[in-house]
């Protein structure tokens, strides 16, 4: 058997690369890629926890998280097609509409 | 033995998220995407969570990749290059903070817990009827709220993504 303490660590890198992608790329694509990662990596970690005390809260609670990121990555994806429609990019930094 | 596997299995993991964010083409990017969802698929078996581990490959790996690669299909896959209209400087400022980040986290959870495995878990405690069962009775409201959710969901999707057809135009 692995220790649990493994499984964090390696949650703990895959959210920082998936963190450090979020502030490099400027892609709202690979954005959205990026923080699924770092949504899954959670997920391990609830995994983890769940199996380390015997519980079975955290596994349910995972489905929640799924469930959420399957709504988010729905509804971001058509505010990307949306957003490409009407400026024709998906550079986060070219989308500033709302600055003053 | 177990451990070997863990290693080799974390080792894919991390090409995966590395791929993400190095690629330059939002294909590459999605594809990596999915082998990372793979490997997280067969950590969740072994940690005893099996019907975890199917849901991570139907939702995650089949529903969630294919709707990145039908964006990329519509929006183009050829992103340009990976710093674009970012100064030079402001992105070792994010791999400093990520690395800072990461030690506080790896140094808080090295001691965090005790380094033996408790295996208080039996093999089958995540099977489809034990997290059915707690799902369909402790956690109905999560649940069901959870659905209202996809609903939701379902029609902001279906809202924004419609053609607009504007009042000029006629």
């Amino acid at each position: 058997m692995v220790p649990t303490t493994y499984y964090l660590v390696l949650a703990a890198v895959i959210f920082a690369i998936g963190a450090l992608g979020v502030l490099i790329r400027r892609n709202a694509l690979i954005i959205f890629m990026c923080v699924e990662m770092m949504l899954n990596s959670v997920n391990l970690t609830l995994v983890a926890l769940a199996q380390q005390w015997g519980n079975l809260v955290g596994q349910v609670f995972v489905f929640i998280v799924v469930a959420v990121a399957a709504v988010e990555v729905a509804v971001g994806l058509a505010i990307v097609m949306a957003i490409v429609r009407h400026q024709d990019t998906t550079n986060v930094d070219e989308i500033n509409l709302l600055r003053g | 033995m177990s451990l070997l596997f863990f290693a080799f299995l974390a080792l894919i993991a991390l090409i995966g998220a590395s791929g993400v964010i190095l690629s330059r083409n939002a294909v590459h990017s999605a594809l990596f995407l999915l082998l990372n969802f793979v490997v997280f698929a067969v950590f969740y078996i072994m940690l005893g969570a099996q019907l975890l581990g199917v849901v991570q490959v139907i939702v995650y790996a089949g529903a969630i990749v294919v709707l990145f690669l039908f964006v990329v299909m519509l929006i183009g896959g050829d992103i340009g290059p990976v710093r674009s209209g970012l100064r030079r400087y402001a992105r070792w400022v994010a791999v400093v903070s990520m690395a800072i980040f990461l030690l506080i986290m790896v140094l808080g959870l090295a001691r965090s817990l005790p380094p033996t495995v408790p295996a208080a878990m039996a093999p089958d405690a995540g099977s489809v009827q034990a997290v059915g069962e707690a799902l369909y009775t402790t956690y109905l409201l999560p649940f069901e709220l959870a659905s209202l959710l996809l609903l939701a969901g379902m029609i902001g999707g279906v809202v924004l993504a419609r053609r607009y057809r504007s009042h000029t135009e006629e």
